[in-house]
């Protein structure tokens, strides 16, 4: 009952923990890493709405604008000390050099007084150029690593990306798909923060063999809260 | 207005070689085959309105086969196209065609189009076209858009469109009205026919086949009448009538008997869950093993072609469909139609019962089998209203902008075009007479470049407009784009079915056991999402246990057990129409028809009267009572099931501001419950609510907006929409699967953030229009809150009432509408929870699982 009213208590942002360092789960799809005031998000996909375009489907071109919105209002919370995206932060190459200068300048705004880390990702594996912040291709947080693609086996303390995780359960007969933060408590899988970022089943084969058997959480993003859904009520899409 | 009669002298009418063909098969041509060559002749539109099995398809082809005959070489062109909506009926029309031309010894060439032709001869008949060539609405679209379409068309005398009736009223109608105007201004001689069952409003279709600015307003109208008035009888039964549900079941004994007596019987059921339900039944008692056969809209393509081929052979004795066989190949050997449950509008009862017997001199026979105690009335309005006549009305949608967006860049891939001319071309077509200039400016920016007020993507254009004022596309891969893209039929996401035992492994993962076994059908995704591996569905006859969903197949067993655990599968469920409701809330208010109504249903209106109040005609019946700790308010509108769950949202929300703390809501036909925490009855009492208020008109403003923009229902037509407009590829949605991997494009994502930054992007519009006609009922509700305003009857009772019971059982039948999903994820969440801290059984104290380790 206690651990029950406690799960209720935080239930809006809950903490997660991994290898003893404690992380509070932003309906946004954001990890905030309090001691360190670090603010985790992965696969922004800037510029995907024009990567499309550029192949003929004209997809509203607010993505970037949006999801920039988006982070802007974490950070508005938080005020974090340094920004860590953990890569595919652009949906292609071309991306920065895309970006509206309305856009750029929103980027700029939000990196001015705090330390900013672009991961670099299969979709962004360069620098992007003209966007600020530092590169590199994975960091260590106190014990945690992060990187963008999650690797093969188990990894403790690993914070990761790459696979856009979202959980689908079935309530009182209607199905519900959301993004979620994907953990077994030695290491998490972040949802994909991008405005136009689809999502894969964390009951997909991509996510075998890399969460200890049976014990698989689905962080659920609500509107205004992150529900813990355990692995044996997930459903495949 | 009738059209002017043939000259009475048939003999100069046929030319010698078809008067003598006719007169050897000892016919005489009707007269409305004369009539319709005569328009032909002065080059007159027309249309042509008939029963089934009169003769209709001859009389269309008739005047171009005669044109063809005498005068003209084959191999200079393309002369007649016939559009159904049916590949099958294109194949089957050939076929009884080349009968007449080799028996007369015609030098034409006939020749079908469609999804199936090989690409050869698809290629070949560009380049030698036939003389007829018999196609569907999509391929004709694809002509149009083929680089050598000038070319093609220009040679083109007549057009000849089937099935009018079903096509105008949809998406595929404004396509193929859209192309029609194409052809027309490639081939100024063009004349068209439609072929159309009786409808109510002929005059809609009459200005559906003609171009205004060519002169006449209306096509000629040509109309077959008469024919032995149907015979049409409700099912009665001995057996005690259920309160609700739709199975029919009590009355199968009796329906297997008429089958037994029949040649040939057809059964038609409204949904899938009734169709297979009704199948399952029947073989459940059919101990002469009869063939009885299954048809609806989900059985493997292949099965189904199967059984059409055993019914056009005779081979069968009844077939248990949805409206997937209201059009198609007539048979001539069915002499029973059986409806079950409500056909809930007369138009489709009398075009279904039309499909027993062929003979225009004999009556066809169909029987209605009322489901429930309150069906009974709507089967015997149905009746009414089919021996009557009444046909029901088709609202008339405007020409959806996502297809006109589909069309306009498939002009472009055909040739470069003028806007101007466009644009006068679009508006002489019915669907999209009332577009204004400003709108169609849009849905062109839209096509070249997305159409947003950013304009970021101006060097991406699909089409340009070069220096020479015309519209190009900008490369060839638009057109293959494009190409790929054609058709406004959006499948809902399927996925297989297959027979197959799977296999898990220690990790978890599951595959296949052996070779997949027989692939029985498709379902559709949202249906599976709501199942567990383990539960039972019905499908295809047979209870199924779902086992595992690999790739995009799921897996599934034959069970034992008696009765499916997911009873649900609803597949095409229509609304009662306007005039059968009228019809029902005729019979209710006149307590002198009810003898004819059996004495279940007759008592059941009696208990009514004296707990409460029989609906009246002219008012509006708002009942409100307690039951099992909550208040309810039950109102009978009648009609129909989407406009009365539109309603039931804007109430809830109405509701809620008024503090009645409402907590959910069920549709039916006739009815609409809402239920919730406050006492309804005492706040009315206490001048805390006003029923005239809570129906006030007003709800159709904000409360609607912010509704549908927020609803699933509109997500759903939004991703329809930018599909056939071709803001996402269908390829791309469905690639998601093939690669058992990523994550492509999610349209609720586009939606969100469309909605957000221009609410007003053409996109928005095609998807709200679509919403408004369809699947909300808007027009039906905005009538209805005119109608009964001032004019709300008010009950208070003390307990459920007798016309409630119907409705009130259909609660929890249906998934609750517009809940918050925060509340239902936070539900999903604690009953795990709850269930996660409870002891497992036979252990004490185990310790709380994996992930609240973590905590």
């Amino acid at each position: 009952m206690i651990l029950s009213a406690l799960l209720r208590a935080d239930e809006i942002e809950p903490t997660l923990s991994v290898c003893g360092v404690a992380l509070v789960a932003h309906p946004a799809g954001a990890l905030y890493e309090p001691s360190s005031g670090a603010l985790v998000l992965a696969d922004l996909h800037l510029e995907k709405g024009s990567s499309f375009a550029r192949r003929g489907q004209m997809l509203p071109p607010y993505d970037t604008a949006t999801t920039l919105g988006r982070l802007a209002r974490l950070v508005d919370v938080y005020r974090p000390r340094v920004v860590i995206a953990l890569g595919d932060s652009f949906h292609d190459r071309g991306g920065p050099a895309r970006l509206t200068d309305a856009d750029r300048g929103a980027l700029t705004a939000l990196q001015r007084g705090r330390d900013w880390i672009w991961i670099s990702g299969n979709h962004d594996p360069e620098p992007p150029a003209g966007c600020g912040g530092e590169t590199a291709a994975e960091m260590a947080l106190g014990p945690l690593a992060l990187r963008h693609e999650p690797t093969a086996g188990a990894r403790r303390g690993e914070i990761a990306g790459h696979l856009h995780p979202v959980a689908r359960i079935a309530v009182r007969g209607r199905g519900l798909r959301r993004r979620c933060f994907a953990t077994d408590g030695a290491r998490i899988v972040l949802p994909a923060f991008g405005a136009y970022a689809g999502g894969l089943n964390v009951r997909d084969a991509a996510f075998g063999g890399l969460f200890a058997p049976g014990a698989l959480t689905a962080w659920m993003l609500g509107e205004t809260g992150v529900y813990a859904i355990a692995g044996g009520a997930l459903r495949p899409d | 207005m009738l059209a002017p009669e043939p000259s009475p002298d048939t003999q100069t009418a046929l030319p010698d070689r078809f008067a003598s063909w006719f007169a050897g098969r000892g016919w005489a041509p009707r007269s409305h085959q004369l009539a319709l060559l005569a328009h032909a002749r002065e080059k007159r539109d027309a249309l042509l309105i008939a029963p089934t099995g009169a003769g209709k398809t001859l009389a269309g082809f008739l005047p171009s086969l005669i044109e063809l005959a005498d005068g003209r070489e084959t191999g200079e062109g393309l002369h007649t196209i016939y559009v159904s909506p049916l590949k099958a009926l294109a194949v089957d029309v050939a076929r009884n065609l080349t009968a007449p031309v080799a028996e007369m010894g015609l030098p034409i060439r006939i020749e079908g189009r469609t999804g199936d032709t090989p690409a050869g001869r698809r290629k070949r008949q560009k380049q030698h076209p036939p003389d007829m060539l018999l196609t569907t609405p999509e391929q004709l679209a694809l002509l149009i858009g083929d680089p050598g379409a000038a070319r093609l068309f220009e040679t083109v005398r007549r057009v000849v469109v089937d099935e009018l009736h079903a096509l105008a009223p949809t998406k595929r109608g404004d396509q193929l009205a859209l192309a029609l105007a194409r052809i027309r201004a490639l081939a100024p001689d063009v004349v068209t026919v439609g072929l159309s069952a009786t409808v109510r409003a002929p005059a809609e279709l009459r200005r559906w086949l003609v171009d205004p600015r060519r002169g006449a307003p209306l096509a000629e109208l040509v109309e077959i009448t008469g024919g032995a008035a149907p015979d049409i009888t409700v099912h009665e039964t001995d057996e005690r009538l259920p309160w609700s549900g739709h199975g029919g079941r009590h009355a199968m004994a009796e329906i297997y008997e008429a089958i037994r007596r029949h040649k040939t019987t057809l059964l038609f059921a409204n949904t899938r869950a009734q169709a297979e339900l009704t199948f399952q039944e029947l073989w459940r008692i059919n101990e002469d093993t009869l063939p009885i056969a299954l048809h609806h809209g989900s059985l493997d393509v292949g099965q189904r072609r199967k059984v059409e081929a055993a019914m056009a052979e005779g081979r069968l004795k009844a077939i248990v469909a949805t409206s997937t066989l209201d059009l198609g190949i007539d048979w001539g050997d069915v002499d029973l139609v059986v409806h079950m449950s409500s056909p809930k509008g007369a138009s489709r009862l009398l075009q279904r019962t039309g499909r027993a017997n062929h003979r225009l001199d004999e009556p066809s026979k169909a029987i209605i089998v009322p489901a429930n105690r309150f069906e009974v009335l709507e089967c015997e309005a149905a009746r009414d209203a089919a021996l009557a006549g009444d046909q029901d009305a088709e609202a008339v949608k405007p020409g959806g902008l996502d297809v006109l967006a589909q069309h306009i860049l498939g002009v472009a891939c055909g040739t470069p075009f003028d806007e101007d001319d466009l644009f006068a071309e679009v508006v002489s077509t019915a669907p999209y007479a009332a577009l204004d200039r400003k709108t169609f400016d849009d849905v062109i920016q839209f096509v070249a470049t997305g159409g947003y007020a950013l304009k970021s993507y101006d060097r991406f254009a699909k089409i340009r407009r070069t220096p020479d004022g015309l519209w190009r596309v900008s490369n060839p891969s638009v057109a293959q784009a494009w190409r790929m893209n054609v058709g406004t039929i959006i499948e809902a996401s399927s996925l297989k079915v297959r027979m197959g035992r799977v296999r898990r492994t220690a990790a978890g993962a599951v595959n296949p056991a052996g070779y997949g076994g027989r692939l029985i059908g498709e379902i559709e995704e949202y249906f599976v999402e709501t199942m567990t591996p383990g539960d039972t569905f019905m499908f295809g006859g047979e209870i199924l246990k779902y086992e595992a969903l690999i790739e995009n197949e799921i897996y599934v067993s034959r069970s034992n057990s008696e009765a499916p655990k997911v009873p649900t599968y609803v597949g095409g469920r229509m609304p009662l129409t306007t005039g059968v409701a009228a019809r029902v809330r005729a019979i209710l208010d006149d307590p002198s028809q009810w003898t004819r109504l059996p004495t279940q249903t007759r008592e059941w209106l009696g208990f009514q009267q004296e707990r409460s109040v029989i609906p009246d005609r002219e008012k509006l019946l708002v009942e409100t009572f307690p039951r099992a700790g909550k208040y309810f308010l039950v109102t009978y509108p009648f009609e129909g099931r989407l406009a009365h769950q539109t309603l039931g949202m804007l109430m809830t929300r109405r509701l809620e501001r008024a503090h009645a703390r409402p907590l959910g809501f069920v549709a039916s036909d006739h009815a609409l419950a809402i239920w919730g925490l406050g006492d309804v009855s005492a706040m009315i009492a206490g001048d805390l609510l006003s029923l005239d208020q809570l129906f006030d008109e007003d709800m159709l403003g904000d409360d609607l907006e912010a509704w549908l923009a927020e609803s699933s229902l509109m997500k759903r037509t939004f991703r329809n929409c930018a599909i056939i407009a071709g803001l996402i590829e269908r390829n791309v949605i469905g690639a998601k699967r093939k690669t058992g991997r990523q994550v492509t494009m999610s349209t609720d994502l586009v939606y969100d953030v469309l909605r957000r930054h221009e609410p007003d992007h053409v996109l928005l519009r095609a998807a709200y229009q679509d919403a408004a006609g369809g699947l909300i009922d808007l027009w039906r509700v905005a009538d209805f809150l005119k109608r009964v305003k001032q004019h709300i009857e008010h009950r208070p009772l003390d307990r459920v009432s007798p016309l409630a019971i119907p409705i009130l059982l259909e609660v929890g039948r249906e998934p609750v509408y517009g809940a918050a999903q925060d509340a239902l994820l936070r539900e999903a969440a604690e009953t795990l929870v709850e269930e996660a801290m409870g002891p497992l059984p036979g252990t004490k104290g185990a310790g709380p699982p994996g992930f609240l380790r973590s905590l």
